[in-house]
């Protein structure tokens, strides 16, 4: 028997660092104190106020904002394990996760690196290497060549060989340049001389690399972990086909469709690779699986905790960190292979600030609200922030990971949807309303995943009726406004042992308003009366017909708006922020805004308190006048310069304008208080 | 109505500690569904009356006053207050049936509204009525709520947009007493007394109304729009031969930057208004009377308001037991009635409104000896345990007759009247029927200064009812006409009674009164607990005041 006690862990790590922040840190120490491990956090200027330093039971600055400065900084993290007597660093995902030197400095200072040995890390670091080891221990890898002859016939022979279509690509390339795609045999030469001139222009080197092409294909990995006694095991497949930009945005385990036989020879390849490398700890084998054949082939391995890690968890109820932390302490592993089974079914979805109407373009800045599901059994929210801290330039703009258990798909699914619909965001754009699209697309939801599934799908995904707002949803937010501003606007006004609920009442007729909103660039105007019966009114959105409505607000995880419009009761999340309203139903949000007072406006074109004059402060002696008549000038622009009392007025610009007039005044002049020196007119 | 009583009296029951009153009515009862008939005329007419008040001045006038981008008078109101706010207006039909119907409103709208949570008097002027000009009622309807910010402690908020005193009229506007004069005399003892006033000028403030802004703690002003002068351009020209516009001689230029007479600077009505709500917001206006702490969770009454219509109906000669209108204004209808045996003709006890202790002084008859003392003793409670009163009227008169007279009805019902002119705590009367006689004094009528008193639309109020003035005229001109040896026929007396009959009909009547000021308003019965609630809380800015009560005639 295998199995230790906890006490001999504590032995080994009882306190460990977390090199990284925001919700894998959280996630991290989540684990590590249910351990009774000591947990130590790390953050940078940005990170001053952030969860994982509150949670942590100690917390140590190491520099700035910016990650090169922070959390990349290795000699300052190790300075910190040092100084807390950490006996573990577990470096989560990213930063230093798959560095090779900080594995190292780690064994040289005698820190456990809670992750695989160093040599590991670079050979599965190099593309070349991992796909030759991974051939050699019989894990299938994409057929290709990346040999020494460049000749044109050569490679038009090795090119048959691999057959069609065919991925062209430099052998310095990135980033997609110097790459090309070859469908069929006819265009192989324009291709390669086409990828050939690129790869000079930007790599100096035209080496090209041939790899097979497969259309459209899915994104499965499978979770390995091994011991330091020589076990490996799987813990299953994720499917995680659909990105943007490259990146995963929603991930599923198992993935759909497989059949058991794929699911069991992906598992034992990745058990493979895993040993032929010498593995420990937590890695990743993601596999191109092939969207008909469901052929597969290695493509890398990622040797570190994954984002989505939590839905491997979820389907064969373990804890991925407590393993990561037995198994860095010498443990061998907890399960054998048959040991592990799957149940049901996991969907992760991660909230992102960013605009997926605006190709995905990631955005920073404050969370100003932020209501997120409530935890429950099957439901995990994984986060690092909370409302009024900032989603960071620095860092990636991840807010959460929605993830979520279910009996089958659907359930999973669903939930899912009706979860996501839960979120109320304000100050920041998110993909919220896209994942709802995203995961209930008809595609989607029928397990046809694959990487090109956003652009294949994009008029389902992001459909035209979004751009419209309905009757309803026009009278949810206005009265939803009003009701807000109400009890905004009635400080528990019992203070003269007199509470009058206030109803809007009038004295024998009824109040009627009007509330001007704006969707998008289109004016909505609701006109609102108010009835006797409490809660009651009569609305018309736009000088439509009046409908009759009910409405109230209560608090519950944020606030829902309850409305019966025409019969129909709803119930819907609500939020205004600033001059934002928002309405949260089961496609997600909808932002209305309250256009800004013509005042203002007025304001702060400069319209208020400034004149068209310029005049001297007080009485005394024209030092200098700095304009002359047809001068454009800013607001704050100085003007002329008055002495009086040894003291020096510089005289500025009310506003922007030109000037119209200058006094004909001289140095030397004097000038009474109020004397206009300087007349400006509109530009 | 006996048989109501004997139900009412079986159903009583104990609650909270007091007794929960009224019964439900029978709604098929013939008697009820006409009374509920002709009172659900009464309130359409009062709502149709309304509507057509508060629309304002002529299409033409609204349409060049909304064209300057200037709002009007009731959303100027409406963006002052909080949002959901209730606003009490009063008097809205002041004026009505006056001067041709040429001056809704009065041309004002005076209301009380929360401004940032606490209750304010709103004054504010409709231009699209007569330029906003004062009639001699409009300047009674502002002092009226002058006098009632004062007396309440109301900060003051005039929107101003006038163009003074209306001329024709100005001898009943300008020399008296309770004239134009005083508006600035109360600004100047307001302030003086720690209740803020506070000016928005948001069109003309000529002449007199230059003093408004002027007399105000803070001002506020909208460019090119509102101007303050003592004299106009054309006067200006006139009197110096200086020629100069509105803005150059009063605008919000000038008087912010150069005379000092305004404070705040604003760009449109919206932006006064916002900054008339900083104003409020700076205050730092607190209520001096020390916290007590009552129920903050206030039970409605059992029984529905709107049965009320059915209940009281609109003939004035219909009795009802008052205790039906407590049973549904009330807390719960939770009455804890006090000498219920005694003088059963005036209904008195202690109830709560909106969690707030009232003493109830309700009619259920002509007031007798034995009504006058209870009422009396009563109001003596109430003044000593700082219980505000409320009287609902319904009252023919004091008891007359040699046997009443030789019962001290006179020196008992002075006892009652000196009660009720000393009680210097909040009184709210409300006519829910009749108001008659020496009835109205010792149920505080409008001369016994309540501190709101309100009328339902099927009340009457005259110094006695039009048939017993009519007989009164016909006894004395028959008698004279005897002695003068004239034969008194039938159709001599009917000449005698009708035009005085038709007379007391048409001036008992609450619009009426309503037109000169003799209440502060119209109220349908449905909204009596609303407005009694907002009258009580108004009232309650001020400290509860000492009574001191003069020599009772025993």
């Amino acid at each position: 028997s295998h199995v230790e006690t906890k006490a001999d862990i504590k032995r080994n790590i009882n306190k460990v660092l977390i090199a990284n922040r925001g919700e894998i840190a959280c996630r991290v120490m989540r684990t590590a104190k249910k351990l009774g491990i000591q947990t130590v956090a790390v953050y940078s200027d940005a990170d001053k106020h952030a969860m994982h330093v509150e949670m942590a039971d100690e917390a140590y600055h190491i520099g700035p904002a910016p990650t090169t400065l922070s959390y990349l900084n290795a000699e300052k993290i190790l300075e910190v394990a040092k100084r807390s007597k950490s006996q573990a660093i577990h470096p989560g995902y990213g930063f230093l996760s798959e560095n090779v030197e900080f594995c190292e400095r780690c064994a040289t200072e005698g820190v456990i690196f809670v992750g695989p040995p160093t040599s590991a890390i670079r050979d599965m670091g190099i593309k070349s290497t991992s796909k030759t080891i991974m051939s050699n221990a019989g894990v299938p890898i994409v057929k290709g060549y990346h040999g020494e002859g460049q000749s044109y016939d050569k490679l038009l022979s090795e090119a048959r060989r691999i057959g069609f279509p065919l991925m062209i690509k430099a052998v310095r390339g990135g980033g997609g340049k110097g790459m090309r795609i070859a469908m069929t045999e006819a265009e192989f030469k324009t291709q390669l001389e086409s990828a050939k001139r690129e790869s000079q222009k930007s790599f100096g080197d035209d080496n090209m690399l041939l790899e097979q092409y497969i259309t459209d294909p899915r994104h499965v990995e499978v979770q390995v972990f091994a011991d330091m006694h020589g076990n490996a095991v799987h813990l299953f497949e994720r499917d995680c086909s659909v990105q943007r930009r490259h990146q995963k945005i929603i991930e599923e385990a198992p993935a759909p469709g497989l059949s058991e036989e794929t699911r069991r020879s992906l598992g034992e390849a990745a058990v493979r690779a895993a040993k032929a490398v010498g593995y420990v700890g937590a890695g990743t084998v993601e596999f191109i699986l092939h969207r008909q054949t469901h052929e597969f082939h290695f493509m890398e391995m990622n040797t570190r905790l994954q984002v989505e890690h939590p839905i491997t968890e979820m389907i064969t109820g373990t804890d991925l960190v407590e393993w990561q932390l037995r198994i860095a302490s010498g443990e061998p592993l907890p399960f054998t292979q048959e040991e592990i089974l799957r149940k049901g079914h996991a969907v992760e979805c991660r909230i992102y600030a960013e605009e997926p109407r605006a190709g995905f373009l990631p955005r920073a800045g404050t969370l100003h609200r932020l209501t997120q599901p409530i935890a429950e059994e099957n439901v995990r929210i994984e986060t690092g922030v909370r409302q009024g801290q900032e989603v960071s330039v620095h860092y990636d703009p991840m807010i959460a990971k929605l993830v979520v258990w279910g009996q089958d798909r659907n359930e999973a699914l669903a939930k899912t949807r009706r979860k996501l619909s839960e979120y109320q965001v304000a100050g920041l754009e998110t993909n919220v309303n896209f994942l709802l699209r995203l995961s209930g697309a008809n595609a989607f939801v029928s397990g046809d995943v694959h990487t090109a599934f956003i652009p294949q799908h994009e008029a389902e995904l992001f459909p035209e009726s979004d751009l419209e707002l309905s009757e309803e949803k026009a009278v949810q937010a206005a009265l939803g406004y009003i009701i807000k501003s109400q009890l905004e606007s009635s400080p528990n006004d019992t203070w003269k042992g007199i509470s009058v609920t206030p109803t809007s009442w009038r004295s024998n007729y009824q109040l009627q308003k009007t509330i001007n909103l704006k969707f998008g660039e289109k004016d909505v105007r609701v006109a609102v009366k108010f009835e006797a019966a409490p809660n009651s009114y009569s609305v018309s959105v736009n000088g439509g017909q009046w409908l009759s409505a009910e409405a109230f607000l209560k608090s519950q995880n944020g606030l829902r708006l309850i409305t019966k419009v025409n019969d129909r009761t709803s119930n819907v999340g609500f939020l205004t922020f600033d001059r934002e309203i928002h309405v949260y139903d089961e496609n997600g949000q909808t932002v209305l805004h309250l256009p800004v007072p013509k005042y203002e406006s007025k304001v702060g074109a400069g319209d208020s308190l400034s004149s068209d004059n310029a005049s001297s402060p007080t009485p005394g002696v024209l030092e200098k006048i700095l304009v002359s008549t047809g001068d454009k000038v800013v607001k704050g622009q100085p003007l002329f310069v008055v002495i009086a009392m040894k003291m020096e007025y510089v005289v500025r610009s009310p506003r922007d304008g030109v000037v119209s007039t200058v006094a004909g005044l001289k140095q030397g002049d004097a000038v009474g208080k109020g004397a206009v020196v300087v007349s400006l007119q509109e530009e | 109505l006996l048989r109501g009583i004997r139900r009412l009296k079986n159903q009583n029951r104990q609650y909270h500690g007091a007794t929960v009153i009224g019964s439900e009515p029978n709604k098929n009862d013939p008697y009820y569904q006409e009374n509920k008939d002709r009172m659900d005329e009464l309130v359409e007419e009062l709502r149709q009356k309304t509507n057509v008040a508060v629309k304002g001045g002529p299409d033409e006038a609204i349409k060049r006053h909304t064209a300057r981008g200037k709002l009007l008078v009731r959303d100027r109101i409406n963006r002052l207050v909080d949002e959901g706010s209730d606003v009490l207006e009063l008097s809205t039909l002041a004026a009505d049936g006056l001067y041709k119907g040429q001056v809704p409103s009065a041309g004002i709208v005076t209301a009380i509204g929360k401004v940032q949570g606490r209750d304010c008097m709103i004054v504010a002027n409709d231009a699209t009525v007569k330029a906003g000009t004062y009639f001699p009622i409009t300047v009674k309807k502002h002092l009226r709520a002058q006098a009632i910010a004062q007396e309440c402690r109301l900060p003051c908020i005039y929107l101003v947009d006038s163009g003074g005193a209306h001329l024709p009229d100005q001898a009943d506007v300008f020399p008296d007493r309770e004239h134009f004069g005083r508006i600035f005399y109360n600004q100047a003892n307001m302030s003086a007394d720690g209740i803020p006033q506070i000016s928005v000028v948001m069109g003309s403030c000529t002449a007199g109304g230059a003093y408004i802004p002027s007399m105000s703690d803070e001002s506020i002003i909208i460019k090119e729009q509102g101007t303050i002068f003592l004299a106009g351009p054309p006067l200006v020209k006139a009197a110096t031969g200086e020629t100069v516009s509105s803005e150059d001689l009063g605008g919000a230029d000038l008087h912010c930057r150069q005379s000092g007479v305004t404070d705040h600077f604003a760009l449109d009505d919206e932006h006064s208004l916002c900054l008339a709500r900083n104003v409020v917001a700076n205050l730092n206006w607190n209520n001096d009377q020390k916290a007590r702490i009552y129920p903050t969770n206030v039970d409605e009454p059992i029984h529905d308001i709107d049965d009320l219509h059915g209940i009281v109906g609109a003939n004035i000669q219909r009795p009802f037991d008052i205790r039906e209108v407590i049973a549904r204004v009330v807390d719960g209808s939770r009455f804890h009635e006090f000498k219920q045996l005694y003088g059963e003709t005036l209904v008195c006890g202690f109830a709560s409104i909106y969690g707030h202790p009232v003493g109830v002084i309700g009619n259920n008859g002509v007031l007798q000896s034995e009504a006058a003392l209870k009422g009396s003793h009563f109001i003596q409670l109430c003044a000593a345990r700082k219980i505000p009163l409320l009287f609902l009227q319904n009252i023919t008169g004091f008891m007359v007759g040699r046997e009443a007279e030789a019962g001290g009805i006179a020196k008992n019902g002075a006892k009652m009247v000196t009660a009720v002119s000393c009680f210097k705590g909040p009184k709210i009367t409300v006519l829910v029927g009749g108001s008659f006689g020496a009835g109205n004094y010792g149920m505080c009528g409008r001369a016994y200064s309540p501190s709101f008193l309100y009328m339902w639309p099927n009340a009457r109020i005259s110094v006695m009812g039009g048939p017993q003035a009519a007989t009164v005229l016909s006894l004395v001109s028959k008698d004279k006409a005897e002695r003068s040896g004239k034969v008194w026929t039938e159709e001599d007396d009917r000449k005698v009674r009708a035009p005085l009959e038709n007379q007391f009909e048409m001036e008992g009547k609450p619009y009426f009164s309503t037109a000169r000021i003799w209440d502060d308003g119209i109220l349908a019965p449905r909204d009596t607990r609303k407005v009694i609630g907002l009258s009580l809380s108004a009232a309650l800015n001020a400290p509860f005041k000492e009574s001191k009560f003069g020599v009772f005639r025993m």
